[in-house]
């Protein structure tokens, strides 16, 4: 393989995971306050399709941002309330928020299918940094949305682990009824990363539609968000580890859509299934990992909190 | 005046029956304000739904064809989920089951064995497909605790594109002017139809394991493991109930059984393997099982409920509205059943002061007793 073959699919492979990599700290975000978001998959789609419909309506490329994070939000919203609030299995409403997300945007996007999003993100090559040998045209020509994720990593690391509100974020999770002791709203807060998870969510799908395949197609996400969940369990729930894994993911995406493209003689349906096979192999590899050092599950993942039965 | 929840004590099966039944109608009448405020007509859209399953003999048969697979698939899922084992695989499941019935099809079927022993080594092998694409994400869970929510999701696009691959590859039909689809199956591979719509005698399928799994469910000690399991995990370890094992065999069946769907779908109603065989069956199943409570008669019910949501998807894509529409209810109406359903099945509303003031005492009121006496 040669060197430019090589770094064009680094290029895309920072792309291709950026979209799984934004979901992945969102859910971060749900799963460290005791939340198992299943529904991001359909979170993806609402903010693909209605930041979609934001840039064909008026061609603004920030409103159509904004418009994506309401609805990946909006959906998470209802996961909120169902799973906090009437405290339901938060893994049957995760499939029931997906599948309803996947059925709401076919339905309404019907008329959108085939057309081109007319205001696209573009790459920006950052002056001076961009003309770096190899590095520069990996990490410094990308888009605007790459580069607040380069941002937000390091900000959502610092932020759980060195900050009072990360550590109440941490407390929830972990030990809800200790939290509440303490005086923190376990309900106030689980509500608020729950909804932080879904818009990021909804960016990380807008980024499919507006920028990876700037169109809508019903269930363009194909299982995306499905493997961002996964890139959490990879990820150990740390943002810097999610990165990596987004970025593996996406060298893997990005090495079968090359091959595919200068015609390997290998079917396109085998190199189809790569990204997903890795997915297997990566939370497989992570979770044996984890029982053998007792690695951070958050405690009370999955459990509804309810003061009046805690023990 | 404050609305508060109040725990119930217990539930009689008709009040049970009566709350699921009011969450899915506030369900679909919730999916109704969607289908208006998107611009399309409500009572329409429902009119084509329940006309296209419910108006005629056809439909009826079309309703029930479309519910077979989901009952199937929902109570092998009823079984993994009883155990808390979450099996979502079921749509990969069901096309690796289709995939390993048309393998026998395509020896079978052209050789001309009688169907008496095709058919019943059709469901074999589609069993052992989907069992056998159940076990890796089972023995992952099982032996390493991987969790089994994302590896059988990652399973099911995997087992979408191996049959896409057969298909517009090497199971190609050579006469099929182009089309990926596999040969037709000749009439000894195919399930007899029953005269209405597409119903065919796969229908026994569904009833008979509804029965069985009730059986085994209730009458035998894999069972009662089961329930145990189920309801508390660590005291069956303690009384020396293997959970490998347990989660192995939860997992093999829930497979199987999807996969039992695959072979019944291929063989009674499409007569080709191709990438289209499933409208979402084995995600609109998990709805089902778990609507159903999990409990195989329920089931069978709730299925018939959720095969006229399909097929009504079908229906009213011929009414110029989007055939999403059916998946679209579905979630609806499991949220709607989960959140209220689930709620007011544990407790009940009250309307009235704070609970702390109107309560009712404990003891006769003794004091006025006492302020009687001088």
């Amino acid at each position: 393989m040669n060197g430019e073959l090589l770094i064009s699919i680094c290029v895309a492979a920072i792309a291709s995971g950026t979209s799984i990599l934004l979901p992945a700290l969102g859910e971060i975000l749900a799963e460290r306050s005791g939340v198992l978001n299943l529904g991001v998959e359909g979170m993806m789609l609402m903010g693909a399709l209605f930041g979609y419909i934001a840039d064909v309506e008026t061609g603004n490329l920030g409103l159509a941002l904004a418009v994506a994070i309401l609805a990946g939000a909006l959906l998470a919203l209802i996961h909120a309330f169902v799973t906090i609030t009437l405290r339901a299995n938060q893994i049957v409403s995760g499939l029931a928020i997906s599948l309803f997300g996947g059925g709401f945007t076919a339905f309404i996007g019907k008329p959108f299918v085939g057309s081109v999003a007319p205001a696209q993100l573009e790459r920006i090559p950052l002056p001076g940094l961009a003309g770096i040998p190899v590095l520069g045209q990996v990490l410094f020509t990308q888009d605007p949305i790459v580069y607040g994720s380069f941002v937000l990593v390091p900000l959502m690391a610092y932020f759980i682990y060195r900050t009072r509100p990360g550590l109440s974020l941490r407390a929830v999770g972990e030990s809800p009824a200790t939290a509440d002791a303490m005086g923190l709203s376990v309900i106030s807060r689980r509500y608020l990363y729950t909804l932080a998870g879904g818009a990021l969510a909804g960016v990380g799908g807008a980024y499919l539609s507006l920028f990876y395949t700037p169109t809508w197609i019903d269930g363009m996400t194909a299982g995306r968000g499905w493997i961002a969940v996964g890139l959490v369990v990879f990820g150990v729930w740390d943002p810097w580890r999610a990165m990596a894994g987004a970025y593996l993911f996406g060298f893997v995406d990005g090495f079968q859509l090359r091959a595919q493209a200068l015609g390997s003689g290998i079917p396109q349906f085998f190199l189809n299934m790569l990204p997903y096979i890795f997915t297997i192999v990566v939370v497989a590899i992570a979770s044996g990992e984890r029982v053998q050092k007792r690695l951070g599950v958050p405690t009370a993942l999955g459990q509804p909190y309810w003061r009046e039965e805690r023990t | 005046m404050i609305v508060s929840l109040e725990r119930r004590a217990n539930l009689t099966l008709t009040r049970r029956i009566g709350i699921q039944a009011g969450s899915v109608i506030a369900g679909a009448l919730f999916g109704g304000l969607i289908v208006w405020l998107s611009g399309y007509d409500p009572v329409k859209a429902y009119g084509e739904i329940i006309g296209g399953s419910f108006g005629s003999g056809y439909a009826l048969g079309q309703m029930l064809a479309a519910s077979i697979p989901l009952a199937t698939i929902a109570l092998g899922t009823a079984v993994a989920f009883r155990v808390r084992v979450w099996n979502i695989g079921g749509e990969g499941q069901f096309y690796m089951g289709a995939f390993g019935a048309t393998g026998i099809e395509l020896v079978g079927g052209p050789a001309g064995w009688p169907s008496q022993v095709l058919i019943p080594a059709m469901v074999a092998a589609g069993f052992a497909a989907g069992a056998a694409w159940a076990a890796l994400p089972g023995a992952l869970r099982a032996y390493l605790g991987v969790n089994e929510i994302i590896t059988t999701l990652m399973m099911n696009y995997i087992a979408i594109l191996w049959v896409n691959y057969l298909v517009y590859g090497p199971w190609k039909d050579p006469q099929g002017h182009n089309f990926p689809f596999s040969p037709r199956f000749p009439d000894n591979a195919t399930l007899r139809p029953l005269g209405l719509g597409q119903l065919h005698a796969g229908i026994v399928i569904p009833i008979v394991a509804a029965i069985v799994f009730l059986l085994l469910l209730s009458r035998t000690q894999w069972g009662y493991e089961l329930r145990i399991l189920g309801e508390n995990p660590s005291a069956a370890a303690y009384a020396g109930i293997s959970i490998r094992r347990n989660v192995m065999l939860a997992m093999l069946v829930s497979g199987g059984m999807a996969g039992i769907a695959g072979m019944v779908q291929v063989s009674g109603i499409v007569h080709v393997l191709s990438g289209q065989i499933s409208t979402n069956y084995g995600y609109t199943a998990i709805i089902v099982a778990w609507l159903g409570q999990l409990h195989p008669m329920a089931i069978l019910v709730v299925s018939m409920l959720f095969g006229a949501l399909v097929n009504g998807g079908f229906a009213v894509s011929q009414a110029g509205i989007p055939q999403a529409l059916g998946v679209l209810l579905q979630g609806v109406i499991l949220l709607f059943a989960l959140g209220a359903g689930d709620l007011f099945s544990r407790y009940r509303l009250v309307l009235g002061q704070a609970p702390g003031k109107k309560r009712a005492p404990l003891l006769p009121d003794d004091r006025s007793a006492l302020s009687a006496q001088p």
